[in-house]
């Protein structure tokens, strides 16, 4: 199956299964797991959130955009987008490398290593945060060593950053293990016995392949790195307007009773997500159009 | 097969293989050690002293259980839910699969309260449910529907890319040969999904282990009855007491961590068997 | 390649973006101070902050900026403990304080001699808010414990609101009862009437009065008159037990910080501002009880009488109160886990 997984890119993949009669279901099975599948989706994802808009607009629009354009408001999601700005690319650097190293060869202790790599999800996100207050605090470790020299880590941007690199730690490599694995290694093997370095192999052959993959794991990545609170919150310090990330932000608003604001600012977490999605379905397009352009014939 | 372990094809095994295990043990492993270190400053006797409370240990059932069943719920309906979105059109795909993620996008204590204000007694779900007698806001019926909430986008995004680039021949011969779609979908296509499921479903399990968020607001906090392990490691926390925390973190730590290695070997192991993992 | 253009200009991006945070984080070295408080304190101090820097600069030129710290109190406290610079801890009850001399020497030994009133600029005490006419009918804590009446209080384990109510409660019983063991006992009839624990005050207002879980919810008189003020008056009324606890909250110095960054007779200031009519007003103003009389007197028709007693006074300190009650393993636990 290795050899025919290049490229399946279109507007819409439902296309090339609903078109052929072997890959289709009986329309009663169809609508029997699109109303089953469905019905789960609205009550357990858009319910939530048209509540958090209703919140959101519950004092109209003037309130939620001021809600928003607020000092405190606007450095808390600079904060947040710095935060996501640095912790995704490093994570995304490290989930490749692992999953080619997990995926491609056979060495002993793989399992062992692929649950090190989830081992930060099960971490309670408090204790994801008291970690590095044990190591950076002013009793901890390198506590004496770096107020002796000035250094702040935690209260600060950089303990910060390291909180949301260890939460969204496992979501680009985990998302890539598997389907690497499910693609085995023959394209990979061709290309270098034909004479590609290292690096082409990767670039032509794996990555256009792993695409879809790489780019869920990086809007989980990315979606995880903007909506933590237990772990950040209990690095930040909570200093209005300086280590509020919108997550916490979002809390301060609630505890004062300023429900309104809350989920405006909340809502702002849900529209960034959207964003991410917008770019891919913005990347899926342009692939797409690219591929027909220069493959008439195989376009599917 | 055609690599074996003395001989390597491909380039670059020592270069990644190096470089995960220095990120890893910088950002995972060198700072949980901490936490383990840190209990060390208990005898073993006051160790476990701590861990085995009655009330620390209700939690752990409740935690570990309540998070396995939501991982499962989350399985099936996660994988519906990816075959909806990658097999057939609808009106609002776009929507429902740019709403996936949004578990992950919401801070978990909005997560909580939305679902809370949903879920109570007077909300738009719950007002239908008390009549019937459920109750899920402030019981550990509502824990379970925050963990099934947050881990629900692992289910779907991990069997999600494994649907779209699945090969449409493999279905098209198998029916030729004449199994049916059912037969199709047991023998042909949940063997090639089950590795990427496993996943899923590990990684929704680890996640809801861990959730304190989004279930402080629903759970209703009852000791013995609805509380969660997390809860514990705060309350500790709230009287200065680190290694008593970090001692029930270890706990939790140590079972996550077998409970992932059995699900992980499974995964390996459904792998080699349909002979996927060349 | 074409997509390496993009690729570096991200780069280029990222790298502005992270100098932009190291220089943020250099410029914060003005004159500041920061005050570290507890959750429900944010309105107080918003208000508080202005008008103090604009008093210091009338008096001395010098502009200051006081930046606040909110969240749990414990966690706070901890924070402090492990490295937040916080010029001036401002609490809701002491031994969050007297965790920053137990660990690391931060606040004098005598911070309490330090301020007037045991360094304490206001206080509040526990109430009932309940629905809109009381049809329950509850006038004291006796009736908190009948059969069938759902109570809301925060969880006393992880809430120093919820440990004010449980005290209150506890002293209660002792002046009725006269013995631990009656006192435990009602205490023990009480919380079988808890259907929900929140982890703080706020999430206890919110389950009362947005989730209609409840008959009564115990809470700070500030967090009763706030809620009848703004969540919505018309559907709640506030009832005063015939005795209550006296909830003090402490204020101090973090010395070894100020020393350290020169701030100490600003952070003195901003303290001693606190106690000042002015700061006395604006405490009143955001229904805490002030300490002085005039205002207190200007405010009298927001604060009826109440008989209150002090944690120090009927359960022996903070100290002990805490070991008694709130360790774990001890009578809270015990109650909780045999209900």
């Amino acid at each position: 199956m290795a050899g025919a997984t290049t490229f399946h890119i279109g507007i819409d993949h439902a296309h090339r299964f609903e078109s052929k009669a072997a890959t289709r279901e009986t329309p009663v099975v169809k609508w029997l797991i699109l109303g089953i599948s469905l019905t789960f989706f609205v009550v357990f994802l858009l319910m939530p959130l048209i509540a958090v808009f209703v919140e959101a607009f519950r004092k109209g629009w003037e309130t939620y955009l001021t809600a928003l354009v607020e000092p405190d408001a606007l450095s808390a999601i600079k904060l947040t987008i710095l935060a996501a700005v640095i912790s995704v690319p490093l994570n995304l650097v490290f989930g490749v490398c692992a999953a080619w190293a997990i995926a491609k060869f056979e060495f002993r202790g793989k399992q062992f290593l692929i649950t090190l790599i989830d081992l930060p999800f099960s971490v309670s996100p408090v204790i994801a945060g008291l970690v590095f207050v044990l190591l950076f605090g002013a009793q901890g470790w390198f506590g004496s060593w770096l107020s002796d020299n000035d250094i702040r880590i935690i209260f600060a941007v950089p303990g910060i950053v390291l909180a949301t690199l260890f939460v969204t730690f496992p979501f680009v490599a985990r998302e890539l293990i598997p389907l690497m694995q499910a693609q085995g290694r023959e394209e990979e093997e061709a290309a270098v016995v034909l004479g590609a370095r290292g690096f082409q192999t990767f670039w032509y052959v794996t990555l256009p392949n792993i695409k879809w993959g790489l780019m869920y794991g990086v809007i989980l990545c990315n979606a995880r790195a903007m909506g933590e609170f237990g772990a950040v919150s209990v690095v930040s310090g909570h200093i209005r307007g300086q280590t509020n990330t919108l997550p916490l932000h979002v809390e301060i608003l609630y505890n004062e009773y300023q429900f309104a604001a809350a989920f405006a600012a909340a809502s702002v977490l849900a529209v960034l997500a959207l964003v991410t999605l917008v770019i891919k379905t913005w990347v899926e397009n342009r692939a797409a159009q690219s591929h027909k352009d220069s493959n008439r014939d195989d376009a599917s | 097969m055609a690599a074996t372990k003395t001989f390597r094809v491909l380039p670059g095994f020592n270069i990644t293989l190096g470089f995960t295990l220095a990120y890893l043990s910088l950002i995972v492993l060198i700072p949980l050690s901490a936490v383990f270190l840190k209990t060390t400053s208990l005898s073993f006797a006051e160790y476990w002293h701590v861990v085995t409370a009655p009330r620390v240990v209700a939690t752990y059932k409740l935690s570990f259980g309540l998070s396995l069943v939501a991982a499962a719920i989350n399985s099936v309906f996660g994988l519906m839910l990816a075959w909806a979105l990658v097999r057939y059109s609808f009106p609002g795909k776009r929507l429902v699969d740019a709403l996936v993620d949004l578990p992950f996008a919401l801070p978990t204590a909005v997560a909580g309260i939305a679902l809370t204000a949903l879920y109570a007694k007077n909300g738009w779900i719950g007002q239908y449910l008390d009549p019937l007698g459920i109750q899920v806001a402030f019981k550990p019926l509502g824990i379970l529907v925050a963990l099934v909430f947050i881990g629900l986008p692992f289910v779907v995004r991990t069997v999600q890319p494994i649907l779209e680039d699945l090969d449409t021949e493999l279905e098209e011969a198998a029916t030729s040969l004449g199994a049916h779609r059912w037969q199709t979908f047991r023998h042909v296509i949940l063997p090639i999904l089950l590795p990427a499921l496993l996943t899923g479903f590990a990684l929704a399990f680890a996640r809801a282990v861990g959730e304190y968020g989004s279930v402080i607001f629903i759970a209703g906090n009852i000791p013995m009855v609805s509380e969660i392990t997390p809860l514990m490691i705060i309350t500790k926390l709230e009287q200065y007491d680190y290694a008593g925390a970090t001692a029930i973190a270890t706990v939790m730590l140590m079972l996550s961590f077998t409970l992932l290695l059995i699900i992980n070997g499974l995964q390996a192991w459904t792998s080699k068997r349909t002979g996927r993992d060349r | 390649m074409a997509a390496q253009a993009p690729a570096r200009r991200t780069l280029r991006r990222l790298v502005t973006a992270v100098a932009f945070a190291l220089t943020a984080g250099g410029a914060l070295a003005q004159t500041s101070i920061l005050n570290v408080s507890y959750d429900v304190s944010r309105e107080l101090y918003k208000d508080i902050n202005p008008v103090f820097s604009a008093q210091w600069k009338a008096r001395t030129g010098e502009v200051v900026t006081v930046n606040q710290s909110h969240g749990g109190s414990s966690k706070q406290a901890m924070s402090i403990t492990e490295g937040l610079e916080a010029d001036v801890i401002t609490m809701n009850q002491s031994p969050d304080i007297d965790i920053l001399l137990e660990r690391g020497n931060l606040v004098a030994a005598d911070w309490r001699k330090r301020f007037p009133h045991d360094a304490t600029p206001y206080t509040t005490t526990s109430v009932f808010l309940v629905r809109k006419g009381n049809p329950k009918g509850i006038k004291d804590w006796g009736d908190l414990t009948r059969a069938g009446l759902q109570v809301i209080v925060p969880n006393p384990k992880t809430s120093g609101n919820g440990r004010y109510t449980y005290l209150a409660a506890w002293g209660y019983a002792l002046d009725k009862t006269g013995s631990d063991a009656g006192a435990k006992d009602f205490v023990t009839k009480l919380l079988a009437n808890v259907p929900v624990l929140d982890g703080g005050g706020r999430g206890a207002t919110t389950t009362f009065t947005q989730r209609d879980v409840g008959d009564v919810l115990v809470t700070f008189e500030n967090e009763a008159i706030l809620i009848a003020k703004e969540v919505g008056g018309a559907k709640f009324d506030i009832v005063y037990p015939s005795v209550s606890i006296d909830g003090s909250a402490p204020v101090a110095v973090v010395e070894k910080v100020t020393e350290k960054r020169g701030t100490t007779k600003v952070a003195e200031a901003y303290l001693n501002f606190l106690f000042s009519p002015e700061g006395q007003e604006i405490i009143a103003s955001h229904n805490f009880r002030p300490r002085d009389p005039a205002v207190l007197k200007k405010f009298a028709a927001q604060f009826p009488a109440i008989r209150t007693f002090s944690v120090d006074d009927k359960l022996g300190g903070w100290k002990a109160a805490n070991a008694k009650h709130f360790a774990d393993g001890a009578i809270y636990d015990q109650i909780m886990v045999n209900r």
